[in-house]
């Protein structure tokens, strides 16, 4: 038996969109012009589904070009990326759903596919018919359906409702039943799309918990996300998709930051001042970011250990010298978790009397957080009322450092460095 | 290896396929349970919350039967044959109403059913031929009142009636033929869907439910018959009632042609169905 599970090669997929010129999607109209003028009509009344062979027009977009990629027996695969990049067309095509403009994919193995739960679920039915119906469409037989039936019940936790109509169950049970059908195939290969993001926070963990036991149950799973925890947590390698094409692909930790990457440059890159998604009254308007070093030079990037400054241009609107004001910047990590921060007043710094232009500056001393990139936000009170906000302000880029000043950088893990300092004693009778 | 599962284990190969495809029977053959199971659902879902429950499949042939009695029978005094108007209708009505209400529903099936076949990958055969085995239970209800009619008119069955599950498998590769042509149609081209009420109207008429074929030997000659046994449901309907009421020999020319049609029908649609497949997930 092969070691690959899944081959796609040079998997391509058309659609058109919008039309140039009319094309008819009733039958009667395409009647009607097939007797005005048989040849020129007949191709357009097919080129729904049909191309013609000089290709590109300008209603014609390519969901996939050129996509191709192995996948190893027992490996999980995520495939990442943007709102539209053909996450889900790739999905649809190796489930079968809808077939390739272009290209081949070969699969070997007994293949599940979980684009949606509760997949033809109908309401009139009990839950226990609606297992079975959800089951079989799914793909399982009914006497594997027979055998698991009362692990499915015991998953989803609607044993006393079994048997009433669908229509009578929360929304919440519906899910869980149906999940619950999902999570009792046994494929080989298991593809799922998007599919953990409903449900309360109980049923999110036993999902995720699920996954963690299929991935490491030696399936080979493909697993589309824009959860980028789930896929750093169930994923050995990543792809990133963009605008149809593999963008990049291997280990998943850096693919989720390239993408994260992605993300901010779009956002910072536009200068602060012309920054329009910011809120507060707008007394005081940030209107600059800048990173420098001890010396006073503007940095791109700081490293851990250093001593650096913030420091951010700032302006009244109305001209006038402004006081009580304070400021926050706050530091979030790639997966906007909120990991620290620096505000004016933690240092008892009043800003009680300032000019109407100006810079503050922010001097932080031997920087303990580890290599990585990192999301600055900017806050701006006056008199206490929120003034000036900017989310992703800036971009924090963190490189390994020599935080114990040995003259030796070093890769501290975890995601501070503690300060600290060794050294051996004789043992003490006591102890 | 779950040996349960479906038994895709060898490797299938993915790519764009063109022209005409061949019908998979292995494959329709492991989906057996899950047609088995979206037929139960057409059945439970529509007689779960009514009252009356299975008695809605007598309703529409019985409330034919009396109003064809009173317009057709009484005023129009329609010919029937020999035999009293009712039961000669009612005859006809029962494979009459499941061709129609099959066709119909099959016609329909791939846009009601958009949200399975877009999500999950079965073969989508299903679909089209789940409605034409459901609604064979409302046919079998609605003989019941059948054999109260036979009873009340003291009509025995002729031997004739060994022959009534050919003419049954007739009626369903009509059904399924055109609910398989159309649904494929109506997926691709929306205005097919507004048109089958329609159609399954003109069909109705252009059927001899409401009189009786004898009238087409009267007015324009045998040929003319034998070219009208085409139409698969005139044999149906005549054999049904040649058989069930005895009042003429089985009209085998007429049954003859219209398996032609109705096997014609099944694999062309068939056909047709499998090489528009393809697409339905993306014009749905």
């Amino acid at each position: 038996m092969s070691d690959i599970s899944i081959k796609v090669d040079n998997l391509s997929k058309r659609y058109r969109i919008g039309l140039k010129e009319e094309l008819h999607d009733t039958f009667v109209g395409s009647m009607v012009d097939w007797f005005k003028s048989p040849f020129s009509n007949y191709t357009r009344v097919r080129s729904l589904s049909t191309f013609s062979n000089d290709g590109e027009s300008d209603d014609v977009i390519w969901a996939l070009k050129d996509v191709s990629f192995e996948v190893k027996r027992g490996e999980v695969l995520g495939i990442i990326g943007k709102n539209g990049a053909g996450k889900s067309t790739l999905l649809k095509i190796l489930c079968r759903i809808t077939e390739p403009t272009d290209g081949q994919v070969f699969i070997s193995g007994q293949v599940a596919s979980l684009l949606e739960v509760g997949t033809g679920f109908h309401s009139e039915l009990s839950g226990r018919e609606n297992v079975y119906l959800n089951g079989t469409i799914l793909g399982m037989n009914k006497s594997e359906i027979d055998k698991k039936f009362d692990q499915i019940l015991d998953f989803s936790g609607v044993e006393e409702f079994i048997d009433t109509p669908v229509k009578r169950y929360s929304s919440g049970m519906q899910v869980r039943l149906a999940f619950s059908v999902a999570a009792h195939l046994e494929p080989e290969i298991l593809l799922v799309d998007e599919v953990l993001a409903v449900g309360d926070l109980e049923f999110q963990r036993k999902c995720l918990g699920k996954m963690e036991e299929v991935s490491q149950s030696g399936r080979t799973v493909l697993f589309v996300s824009h959860n980028l925890d789930s896929v750093l947590n169930l994923c050995g390698r990543a792809i990133l998709l963009e605008n149809g094409q593999i963008a990049s692909m291997g280990e998943t930790k850096r693919i989720v930051n390239q993408y994260i990457q992605q993300g901010y440059e779009t956002m910072s890159v536009r200068k602060i001042a012309e920054r329009t998604d910011r809120r507060g009254d707008g007394q005081i308007r940030f209107t600059s970011i800048h990173l420098v070093d001890d010396n006073g030079r503007k940095v791109e990037y700081i490293r851990t250990g250093d001593t650096f400054s913030f420091l951010i241009g700032y302006a009244s609107s109305n001209d006038q010298p402004l006081k009580n004001v304070s400021i926050r910047i706050l530091i979030a990590d790639e997966m906007e978790r909120f990991i620290t921060h620096f505000w004016s007043k933690f240092t008892g710094q009043d800003f009680k009397d300032i000019p109407s232009k100006g810079s503050f500056v922010c001097k932080a001393t031997r920087f303990a957080l580890m290599p990585g990139e990192y999301g600055i936000a900017i806050k701006a009170f006056v008199k206490g009322d929120l003034s000036d906000k900017i989310n992703f302000a800036s971009k924090l880029t963190v490189k390994t450092g020599d935080f114990f000043n040995i003259k030796r950088a070093d890769d501290y893990k975890g995601l501070f460095v503690s300060d600290q300092e060794w050294h051996v004693e004789n043992l003490n009778e006591e102890f | 290896m779950s040996s349960s599962f479906k038994s895709l284990s060898q490797t299938i190969i993915i790519k764009p396929k063109s022209g005409w495809q061949l019908i998979d029977w292995k494959e329709l053959i492991e989906y057996r349970d899950l047609f088995y199971f979206l037929v139960k659902r057409d059945v439970l879902a529509i007689y779960k919350q009514t009252i009356m429950g299975f008695t809605w499949a007598l309703i529409r042939p019985v409330f034919s039967m009396i109003v064809f009695s009173v317009i057709f029978g009484g005023l129009a005094k329609m010919p029937s044959d020999g035999i009293p108007y009712p039961i000669f209708s009612y005859a006809a009505l029962i494979p009459w109403t499941y061709f129609s209400s099959a066709m119909t529903a099959s016609t329909q099936s791939l846009i009601t059913g958009r949200n399975i076949f877009t999500k999950v990958y079965f073969p989508r055969l299903v679909i089209p031929l789940t409605p034409v085995v459901s609604k064979l239970i409302d046919f079998l209800i609605a003989f019941v009142v059948l054999f109260g009619l036979m009873a009340w008119y003291d009509i025995p069955p002729t031997l004739n009636v060994f022959w009534l599950p050919l003419l049954i498998v007739m009626m369903i590769l009509a059904a399924s033929g055109i609910g398989m042509w159309l649904s494929a149609m109506a997926i691709q081209y929306r205005d097919i869907p507004q048109g089958i009420g329609f159609l399954s109207q003109l069909l109705m008429y252009t059927a001899p439910v409401v009189w009786p074929v004898s009238l087409i030997t009267e007015k324009f000659g045998s040929k003319a018959y034998l070219l009208y046994g085409l139409y698969p449901m005139a044999g149906v309907i005549e054999g049904f009632r040649a058989a069930l009421l005895g009042h003429k020999p089985m009209p085998w020319a007429l049954i003859g042609m219209g398996a032609v049609t109705a096997v014609s029908l099944f694999f062309s649609g068939s056909y047709y169905f499998k090489s528009k497949e393809r697409i339905f997930a993306d014009v749905a």
